[in-house]
């Protein structure tokens, strides 16, 4: 990992440091609960769950600041959690309920949020790049000076969107940053298998799109190379395509039975676990003691209870607004 | 009041929509250079410039979706898609994402973003140009379809669209774009108005679109065989103006609807079941529909024609009702 320095870490490293890992491990335990709320039946639905790619959202979202805007997919709550949405937002809309962040109407899959521009999951593979190619545009055309991050898998690379979308924002020179997470597999399809060039970074600097693959395993890489990209397309030098090259443990969604991947394979990845690698490396540098681990779980775990109740003290919607927010006024 | 093109007055109204608003802008395929494919758009790069009349690649997803994240993002988008036969490609953007964002994010995110596209057929350019799909987008809850058939709607139903806060859809009939007529200045209409083109006290023609002149035709034919019909021109399949359509039937007892998409799942289906629904005790017949032939459209000029509703089929239709 790219903190192995020799000098003593200042405080504000530390804090910053123990900020990330803190993230890193709020999605994972939050995912985990959601994991076992969905196998009490209190989440239904489609849930896909990140644990394994934290660091993707974690890192990533360091170089972003509230004005910029965020476009993720159906597997987004690691990029709402990192955005700031709150946990009880996210877990209410997963059980269903009024106080979720998309009231009820988007579950695990559409979770949106103005106050950040969160501009939501998209649960079409490929559907949000569009979007966020027109959000860049409103941006470019209003003369804002801030930066649309789009996150999508690497099954979205074989979608007739991507290609149309990376031409566009190149062509027009959009304040757009693309991030692949590049977990392998499009659902139980092995990039290998569906893909003749598998370096998808590539792809995009034949758009004439900078690129560059990172360890998305290692935040501190992608925090860093977040960093790089967004200071490039905040200055007005087009879009910027990264590659973070990570894995997913868990299944697809929760009734994936996992027949097209060996055991050895995600327990080779496992073995590159972004929050150990992320421990071992604050450890080493004094960052990090058992005690203080202690103390972070603790935290996270409140959090996510403190989730759990707000998902269950939640109202439902009631069912005389079953066709509220399909337009803006009365309806068609 | 001025005289112009159907043309000059989608025109008019984006001029006039750009001019007021410097959040308005254009983009689609060949919508600056070239002057748009059927000209509507001739001269507006010139006012313009190149950042708000903005030529596209052939990408109808991204740029129908392009459109929908500028408007997320606070623009007041126009896209052309060229025709509705290549709006296919767009589905997706026009389905699963302008029709539910607000819905999905409850509440939080409104897409107002105007889609123009050119529809139908008539003008012998076979299965793959011929298209008229406006009722299947009719069908999504989400967005506003709206079909003008006239100069002034051309103009005014446009300048409405632009100022409503959720997607609407016009399709304007690839035939009309020639048609003459008066315009008035600068005035948005209500999206969700039917209008009465004619009234008659026999039987109730509902139409849209590019139907509407042969529609009118037959009524004329009709007069002179003795049969007074009222012409219902829908100008928006979403919303519907069921209220116009259930007076009318409620004055003339018999309705025949008219639409050149094909009968089976058509949007003369729909008319007719709410006729149904609201007006059944009204009805001396049954509802009867004269919609297009169902065969991928033909090039030939004699088969095209025999498959599109024509004013002597809508007449024969009507006396079939009595």
């Amino acid at each position: 990992m790219s903190i192995h320095k020799t000098a003593a870490p200042s405080g504000s490293e530390r804090e910053h440091a123990l900020a990330l890992l803190r993230q890193m491990l709020l999605i994972r335990r939050f995912e985990e609960k959601a994991a076992e709320l969905y196998s009490a039946g209190k989440i239904r639905g489609f849930l896909h769950l990140y644990i394994g790619e934290e660091a993707v959202a974690v890192g990533a979202m360091q170089a972003l600041g509230l004005e910029d805007a965020v476009v993720a997919t159906y597997r987004e709550h690691g990029q709402a959690l990192a955005r700031g949405l709150p946990a009880g937002k996210i877990m209410a809309e997963m059980y269903g309920k009024a106080n979720g962040c998309s009231r009820g109407r988007g579950g695990s899959m559409h979770l949106f949020d103005a106050a950040r521009r969160f501009f939501g999951g998209y649960a079409i593979v490929a559907g949000g790049l569009p979007v966020a190619v027109g959000l860049a545009l409103a941006d470019k055309l209003q003369e804002r000076q801030v930066v649309t991050a789009c996150f999508f898998g690497d099954g979205a690379v074989a979608e007739g969107e991507f290609h149309e979308s990376l031409n566009l924002a190149a062509l027009w020179r959009l304040p757009l940053l693309f991030l692949c997470e590049n977990n392998l597999y499009a659902m139980g399809t092995a990039l290998a298998r569906s893909q003749s060039q598998t370096d998808i970074h590539l792809k995009a600097q034949n758009y004439n799109i900078a690129a560059e693959a990172v360890d998305g395993m290692d935040v501190l890489a992608v925090e860093a190379a977040a960093q790089r990209a967004v200071a490039q397309v905040r200055r007005g030098d087009g879009p910027y395509f990264l590659e973070l090259r990570t894995y997913r443990y868990r299944a697809h969604s929760m009734s994936d039975p996992e027949l097209y991947r060996s055991k050895e394979e995600v327990a080779q990845w496992r073995g590159r676990d972004p929050i150990s690698l992320f421990d071992a490396c604050l450890r080493q540098r004094g960052m990090l003691d058992d005690a203080a681990l202690k103390r972070l779980e603790t935290d996270v775990a409140n959090d996510v209870d403190w989730a759990v109740a707000e998902a269950e003290k939640g109202a439902w919607e009631p069912l005389a607004d079953l066709e509220r927010d399909v337009y803006a006024g009365a309806g068609a | 009041m001025a005289k112009m093109t159907y043309r000059e007055a989608v025109r008019a109204a984006m001029r006039e929509a750009m001019r007021a608003d410097p959040r308005v802008f254009l983009m689609g395929e060949d919508v600056g250079k070239y002057g748009g494919a059927f000209a509507v758009s001739h001269g507006l790069l010139e006012e313009f410039g190149p950042q708000r009349i903005r030529d596209t690649p052939l990408s109808e997803s991204t740029f129908v979706g392009a459109g929908i994240g500028a408007a997320l993002g606070g623009m007041r988008p126009i896209v052309e898609i060229m025709t509705i036969n290549f709006s296919l490609l767009a589905l997706d953007q026009i389905v699963n994402n302008a029709a539910t964002l607000r819905h999905m994010s409850g509440g939080q995110f409104g897409v107002p973003l105007v889609v123009r596209m050119a529809t139908g057929g008539g003008r012998q350019l076979a299965a793959q140009h011929s298209h008229s799909l406006e009722g299947w987008y009719a069908h999504i809850p989400g967005i506003k379809v709206v079909t003008p058939a006239t100069v002034a709607d051309a103009r005014g139903l446009l300048l409405a669209a632009l100022k409503e806060p959720d997607p609407v859809l016009i399709f304007e009939h690839a035939t009309l774009y020639p048609l003459e007529g008066e315009s008035e200045d600068g005035t948005p209409m209500e999206i969700g108005r039917a209008a009465l083109r004619r009234a008659g006290r026999d039987v109730s023609l509902i139409t849209y679109g590019g139907a509407l002149g042969k529609t009118e035709r037959a009524a004329a034919q009709l007069a002179e065989l003795g049969i007074d019909a009222e012409v219902i021109d829908l100008r928006s399949l979403r919303p519907l103006d069921t209220e116009t359509i259930l007076a009318s039937v409620a004055r003339t007892h018999r309705a025949v609807i008219v639409e050149e998409a094909w009968k089976s799942g058509g949007f003369a289906a729909e008319v007719s079941a709410r006729i149904m629904e609201g007006a059944f005790d009204a009805l001396d017949a049954p509802v009867a529909r004269v919609c297009g032939a169902e065969v991928p459209m033909p090039y030939a000029q004699a088969l095209e024609q025999a498959a599109l509703p024509q004013p002597e089929t809508i007449v024969k239709a009507v006396q079939g009702l009595f």
